[in-house]
């Protein structure tokens, strides 16, 4: 059983100008020590899908229309309060994009810190504040028993963000969800920042759900990644099949968009248009309209993903029926 | 060789500090660009690459007069910009342009894209009145802005039109030479490349000069000729974009490239990183000697004790570092 399984996962925003679907039917699993790498675009509904299953998501104007969540027997989305206390924080935990607006700048790290620890453990604050320094020290903080009880100001951008995996780490989860963690760091920091997730993930086992718009992060670090946009899942492969053979042409026009792996001096290839606005309906396949292979029975119905090998599933009815060259 | 249109002797911009709240004391100062010597020909792409903290973009302002150099000179067409005149100054902003990271924050709310585009026009009496509305569509036009969207407002565009506009004022004067600091870093994968085809397009179409700024070397690759590597306010490398990038010598540049994520399974798993350790260091307090000994792994005692200079280091390359040969 794996250690987490969304189903048919649906929030959206419920505002002044319409009703926004962020998360339009969303299915994954992963199991236990997996890491799953969720891939999109700004306004693809990655973040919120994590937020979801973390309750983060502010109800209004947001609202979970549907879809269950479960961790080890518990559905995330419909369980008790006190439920959901016992798992979040604890056995889940979350880093996010910008370790300076989620530390408190009011509270010395250490408090902020020990805090998981006090409230799921039958720990004393001594007890708790020697398992944080430990846990600082594991992230690669030197001289943490002082740097503890610094405010987060004092720290620079990539010690933030290892004080913040500290204290995700810090009641051992069982899963980490990472969102966008090493996007506002210099890549010489985040390289440091992924080496660390690595290490950790090694030594305690758990899996990670790790969010990002950086298709190469993804290939040295998840076993197998998901392509979102406009909400939906277009493609979910095993990271080496995704590279070497994407079979949606929004995963292959992603994949073709990098720089690095164009020759120098040529156009950049760009896909055509912006995102959908999904404050409006979209009948067909969200793609369709910046789609090179677009045709008409992509505008006829919403696509369904399926699975085409053990473990590889995607969205285009063309790739499917075999009318997009492979490779193309 | 075509003439240097910019040149940069030995700019230094340090930013003082102080202490006391009624009696303020010199305090040091933030080393924010310390020495930078670089020629920029007509014409020509250069990147400018390095960490958050290393002084590119105080290195932009710097070029702009938005800061006063504090040692130095920039040089634009021959005239010393810093000795220039109100009058003089005014007219050298014509040739030079910015174009900024945050098109969110760079264009003004309560401007439409026509009086945006407009203001320049008049300011430097580009052209008469009559002409203004037909130079402002034809502007949109080239950045790939559609002239009836010249009544809407910023908040009606998306971050990708909001920067064309962003670089369609950066043209409206006709300028030789555009410094743009970070302007893809806030798109997304897909809208970057396009901006970036239009950069590009721009500058080979109008025989522009590009100071590119960007932490991106994949992206600086793409589109620069040459690629400045800065490290804590200082030139640490400099050469030919594809050649510094694919073959870097400076230790700095060959750590910076290495953190790369490749975007292929195979070749990122299975090449050797070199993970710095730390973080750069503070520009108040820059180490003694090399400012990157510190974190640098061939780091041995002679490293200490001077600056060292920029030196040739291949066909057009120049590096800073006093173990090229050794290592």
């Amino acid at each position: 059983m794996p250690l987490l399984s969304v189903t048919d996962l649906r929030t959206t925003f419920h505002t002044r100008n319409g009703v926004y679907r962020a998360v339009d039917g969303v299915s994954f699993s992963v199991e236990r020590g997996e890491t799953l790498g969720i891939v999109g675009e700004s306004g693809s509904g990655k973040s919120v899908t994590c937020y979801s299953i973390m309750g983060l998501v502010p109800q209004p104007p947001g609202r979970i229309e549907s879809g269950s969540a479960m961790f080890d027997g518990i559905d995330l989305l419909h369980c008790s309060p006190k439920q959901a206390r016992s798992v979040r924080g604890k056995r889940v935990s979350m880093i996010f994009q910008d370790p300076m607006t989620s530390l408190n700048p009011y509270l010395r790290v250490s408090e902020q810190v020990i805090e998981p620890l006090l409230i799921h453990e039958d720990v004393s604050r001594k007890e708790a504040l020697r398992r944080a320094v430990e846990m600082m020290e594991a992230v690669g903080i030197n001289d943490a028993a002082r740097r503890i009880h610094f405010h987060p100001h004092e720290f620079s951008g990539g010690m933030r963000q290892r004080v913040m995996i500290a204290m995700a780490l810090v009641t051992r989860p069982e899963l980490l969800i990472a969102d966008e963690p090493t996007t506002a760091l210099d890549v010489t920091v985040q390289a440091q920042i992924l080496e660390l997730i690595r290490k950790e993930q090694r030594e305690l086992g758990m899996a990670v759900i790790f969010v990002t718009h950086d298709l190469g992060v993804v290939a040295g670090l998840c076993d197998k990644v998901q392509v979102m946009y406009a909400g939906r899942i277009m493609e979910t492969a095993d990271t080496r099949t995704l590279f070497r053979s994407p079979l949606h042409p929004y995963t292959r026009a992603l994949k073709r968009s990098i720089p690095g792996s164009q020759p120098k001096g040529e156009e950049l290839f760009t896909i055509p248009g912006v995102p959908p606005d999904v404050s409006k309906p979209i009948a067909g396949c969200a793609f369709a309209p910046r789609c090179g292979f677009v045709a008409d029975v992509c505008n006829a119905a919403r696509p369904e993903i399926a699975e085409v090998a053990p473990g590889h599933a995607h969205a285009c009815v063309r790739a499917r029926a075999g009318e997009i060259e492979v490779g193309a | 060789m075509p003439e240097n249109i910019l040149e940069l002797r030995d700019v230094r911009t340090h930013f003082a500090l102080h202490t006391g709240f009624l009696v303020k004391r010199h305090a040091g100062a933030v080393r924010a660009v310390d020495g930078v010597t670089l020629g920029v020909r007509q014409g020509e792409v250069l990147g400018l690459v390095g960490e958050s903290g290393c002084g590119k973009s105080t290195l932009a302002r710097t070029i702009l007069q938005l800061v006063p150099a504090t040692g130095g000179a920039v040089i634009l067409n021959g005239r010393n910009l810093g000795q220039a005149s109100r009058a003089e100054m005014q007219a050298c902003r014509r040739d030079l342009q910015m174009i900024f990271q945050d098109p969110y924050a760079s264009l003004n709310p309560r401007m439409t894209v026509f009086a945006t585009l407009a203001e320049p026009l008049r300011v430097h009496r580009i052209c008469p009145p009559s002409e203004v509305r037909r130079r402002v569509h034809e502007l949109m036009d080239t950045v790939g802005l559609a002239p009836r969207l010249a009544r809407k407002y910023p908040h009606e565009f998306s971050g990708g039109q909001r920067q064309r506009i962003a670089i369609a004022r950066a043209l409206a004067l006709r300028p030789k030479v555009i410094v743009a600091d970070e302007p893809v870093s806030a798109l997304d994968v897909s809208i970057q490349a396009q901006i970036l085809n239009l950069l590009s397009q721009l500058c080979r179409g109008m025989n522009l000069t590009l100071i590119f700024i960007a932490h991106d070397l994949s992206v600086v690759r793409h589109i620069s000729d040459r690629v400045a590597v800065m490290y804590l306010g200082r030139i640490v490398e400099l050469g030919p974009a594809e050649d510094v990038i694919d073959r870097p010598r400076h230790p700095y540049t060959r750590a910076l490239v290495s953190a790369i994520p490749v975007a292929d399974p195979e070749v990122e798993r299975a090449r050797q990183r070199i993970v710095l350790l730390g973080d750069p260091p503070s520009p108040i307090d820059p180490p003694p000697g090399c400012a990157f000994h510190p974190r640098c792994p061939y780091a041995v005692d002679r490293c200490r004790e001077a600056v060292p200079v920029l030196v040739p280091s291949g066909p057009g390359r120049e590096a800073a570092c006093i173990r090229l040969a050794e290592i």
